[in-house]
């Protein structure tokens, strides 16, 4: 839960000096490209398993990405020109 | 807490913070000076663009005067249509919060989806179609691209995501069926499905006439194939889920590949191996389009887009840095003389409409509308948040289209044409393509043939001359402006091949993506039909999905492969289509936008989707009209047909463009199926818009109708509306991370501010 937390819950203060800064800003960058690319997907989808059915199983990063992009090879996405 | 006067806080349960800031507070007098500023600067812009002449029009001007209106138009215009159309209401939940299911349900943080949205709208559409339009000068492109985003592109795509998003998440076809009844929504989906075959045929005659006779290109566009591999068998087996990391591997791989190229393409073998015929180039991409659509999406699909997205943002932000940085002269007139007598060597047709034709992507495009239906709505996390992404979304594709105009104006005329003019027009040698081109009456200095080759030396190519199709155009400018601070001319080539690479790179991500979706649509249609082809419903049966890609791909493969061996140069015929096309597909989403309005009651202010589409109703009907029945043989295609069948009938072998019988025939065969396809498109929109108007009429007399937006479900959320936070919306979202950090387990994705 902490590592989604830190992931998912944007840019967050901590401290002050070049490198917070610095450390700051590489977070924030991380989580955005994360987010854009999908790679932060696997995380929501723990935490919304975690939340929402709390005795599901968890499934491990390489089976979420075979199911992922089995249900992608099912429903394409169309991309615009 | 502290609650100015005119902002509300909605509370849907009250043991929760609250789920929405109704904010009304009128803008600050130091607001309003700052978009005062913001407005003037902008109205200064336009009027340097409009009055001075010649090389005194600085490129920094378009930048300026785009991203002003777009800062009014957004604050403004937008604002308008949030209050008197989509009236968001946060309290209600989204389908994302609605439907979660952690998966293609998902809330999603307003800053990351619309990086999301932005990259799946945004491909080589806003890059090509300026270039091709700046045969007309500057001035016309430039108005269209900024005032037809403001007014049409990004109302259509904040509409469509909006009806979209209340209808959860249901594609274009379906609301088209569910809002106009059967007649509509059969002709939307046929209309869908030829659109989209038409579309992927010409983007990839761009990409062929970019890649043939271009070992260098040849070779590093080819190498993505394995780099996608690659990265598919890494992400697979290797380190599964490390996207960005894979990426970054990626791309590295893709620069190798550009560099070594070059290396290659100046050994024997490599030249003698890599210079391909279009023709060849052609069956290759009809042969990888089918490859992507039959092998699992996490072999090639996924990894390639991956490349695309990093690509394609990374060179937006270099393009537009190298414009700010370069500020390169304008070489273009304002308004060519082809702009009226409709004679250009790019494209036939005159100003109106076929500046707006060619200028689809980053003015309206309908293709916006199939992305804005479908993905964005199931993870949009507050209504209101659409006007960022949609409308937002939409005015930076339109900001892409402006560099892409800046980079091809700025280029030397007579070698703009050079590359433009279709060989049937410039011989294909550089001596005649000097001849032709000084025989223009352009600006500038005459060009020689020395100078042609010279040209095409310093970017590593054979040859320049009729290089048509936009793409090998875009990057001889940009490589000329990211040379000029970047490396000098030793760089020059090296930029070329990485501009045409990520074109490539681009248009292939949209075929082989249009490809599996047609395909897809294919097969549901013929499995809708019932009988023994009901098996086609099953994704996973392989012979129906080899059989629909096979039919999908020689759909598409056929007119690709017309355009490549027209004598004419496809590009010239296809390339209006291929606009005509996609504005018609804006075309039946803003009869839908309007017909939902006025079903709402909302009929006074019926005019904001409606002003953009009876203005692409009235281009694109007068451009399918010339194009069917003008008697000019360049410009209406019939015209043309008949004119090449008097002459086989007369017993003639070689006319106008055509050297022989056989290109005669080619002529005769890829007139009448582009006539008919004119005709086709004419017919389907036509029926969506007279549908459109009756259920407008039915809605008016009725004094509203029912639509089929979702019932309300109340939204347990909060979630700023903006890019950045107001004080108010800071002070509700400080509420919820005091009320998560009490309740730990009630966590949920991408609610924080």
């Amino acid at each position: 839960m902490s590592a989604f937390s830190a992931q998912a819950a944007g840019p967050t203060a901590d401290g002050g000096g070049v490198l917070a800064v610095v450390r700051r800003g590489w977070r924030a960058l991380a989580w955005y490209v994360t987010g854009v690319l999908g790679e932060s997907d696997y995380q929501r989808y723990v935490a919304h398993l975690r939340r929402v059915h709390p005795d599901a199983v968890v499934p491990t990063v390489r089976e979420y990405w075979r199911e992922r992009y089995a249900e992608q090879d099912a429903n394409p996405g169309a991309r615009c020109c | 807490m502290r609650s100015p006067e005119h902002v509300e806080l909605v509370r849907n349960n009250p043991d929760l913070p609250p789920v929405a800031v109704i904010d009304r507070r009128p803008m600050t007098p130091g607001k309003k000076l700052v978009f005062a500023v913001i407005a003037v600067v902008a109205a200064i812009a336009w009027a340097l663009i409009a009055i001075l002449r010649g090389e005194s029009v600085n490129a920094a001007y378009f930048v300026v005067a785009a991203i002003g209106t777009y800062i009014v138009a957004y604050r403004f215009y937008a604002r308008l249509i949030e209050y008197k159309v989509v009236r968001p209401r946060d309290d209600r939940a989204t389908p994302a919060e609605e439907h979660e299911n952690g998966r293609d349900f998902a809330p999603t943080d307003r800053r990351v989806l619309f990086g999301h949205h932005f990259a799946a709208i945004a491909g080589a559409g806003p890059l090509v179609g300026p270039v091709l339009a700046a045969q007309m000068g500057y001035l016309p492109g430039t108005l269209w691209i900024i005032i037809g985003g403001v007014l049409a592109g990004a109302v259509q795509d904040y509409l469509v995501l909006w009806l979209s998003t209340r209808r959860r998440g249901r594609s274009l076809g379906q609301m088209i069926r569910d809002e106009m009844g059967r007649i509509g929504g059969a002709a939307g989906l046929i209309g869908v499905f030829v659109i989209m075959i038409i579309i992927l045929a010409v983007l990839a005659l761009v990409v062929v006439n970019a890649l043939a006779e271009s070992p260098w290109g040849v070779f590093s566009v080819g190498m993505t194939i394995p780099i996608a591999l690659f990265m598919g068998v890494y992400l697979r087996y290797l380190r599964p889920g490390r996207v960005s990391e894979v990426s970054v591997i990626g791309v590295v791989l893709l620069v190798l590949a550009i560099v070594a190229g070059g290396w290659v393409a100046g050994t024997a073998w490599g030249a003698e191996m890599f210079t391909l015929e279009p023709v060849t180039v052609a069956w290759l991409i009809v042969g990888y389009g089918f490859l992507a659509s039959v092998l699992p999406v996490w072999l090639l699909l996924a990894p390639r887009d991956y490349l695309s997205t990093f690509m394609k943002v990374g060179t937006i932000i270099l393009l537009a840095v190298g414009v700010l940085v370069a500020q390169p002269a304008v070489q273009a007139p304002a308004l060519s003389s082809f702009a009226i007598e409709g004679n250009g060597p790019a494209f036939a047709g005159s100003l109106f409409p076929f500046l707006f034709i060619t200028i689809a992507c980053g003015a309206l495009s309908g293709f916006h509308a199939l992305i804005s239906s479908g993905t964005s709505p199931k993870l949009v996390e507050k209504e209101s948040q659409l006007k960022l992404i949609g409308y937002g979304g939409m005015l930076t594709e339109s900001f892409v289209a402006i560099m892409a105009l800046v980079t091809a104006i700025s280029i030397d005329q007579h070698l703009y044409f050079t590359l433009n003019a279709p060989a049937s027009l410039t011989g294909g040698e550089p001596a005649s393509a000097a001849d032709y081109v000084n025989g223009l009456g352009l600006a500038g200095q005459p060009a020689t043939g020395a100078e042609i080759q010279a040209a095409a030396d310093s970017v590593g190519e054979e040859s320049i001359v009729s290089r048509t199709g936009g793409a090998p155009t875009l990057a001889f400018g940009m490589a000329q402006i990211l040379g000029s601070f970047l490396g000098g001319s030793a760089m020059t080539a090296f930029w070329y091949h990485f501009a045409i690479m990520f074109e490539a790179l681009f248009i292939l991500t949209t075929v082989d993506a249009g490809t599996r979706v047609a395909r897809f649509m294919l097969s549901d249609t013929l499995g809708n039909l019932g009988g023994p082809l009901r098996r086609f419903r099953d994704p996973s049966w392989r012979v129906g999905a080899w059989i629909c890609s096979v039919v999908v791909c020689g759909l598409w493969g056929a007119i690709l492969l017309m355009g490549v061996t027209d004598p004419l140069g496809g590009i010239n015929s296809l390339f209006p289509l291929f606009g005509i096309a996609n504005q018609l597909l804006a075309a039946m989403a803003l009869a839908l936008v309007t017909v939902v309005v006025v079903k709402k009651g909302y009929l006074k202010w019926a005019w904001i989707p409606a002003i953009p589409l009876v203005w692409d109703l009235a281009v694109t009907m007068t451009a399918s009209y010339q194009k069917i029945f003008s008697p000019e043989p360049t410009l209406g295609f019939w015209a043309n047909h008949n004119a090449f069948r008097e002459a086989r009938d007369a017993g003639e072998t070689s006319f106008g463009t055509a050297a022989d019988p056989a290109a005669m025939d080619a002529v005769i065969r890829n007139t009448f199926l582009q006539g008919t396809l004119s005709i086709v498109f004419a017919l389907l929109v036509l029926t969506v818009a007279l549908v459109a108007l009756w259920v407008c009429v039915k809605a008016i007399r009725a004094g509203g109708l029912p639509t089929s937006e979702e019932p309300d479900s109340q939204s347990a959320t909060f979630a700023p509306a903006g890019l950045v936070s107001t004080d108010a919306e800071r002070e509700v979202a400080a509420q919820w991370t005091a009320y998560y950090e009490e309740n730990p387990d009630k966590l949920r994705a991408g609610t924080h501010a």
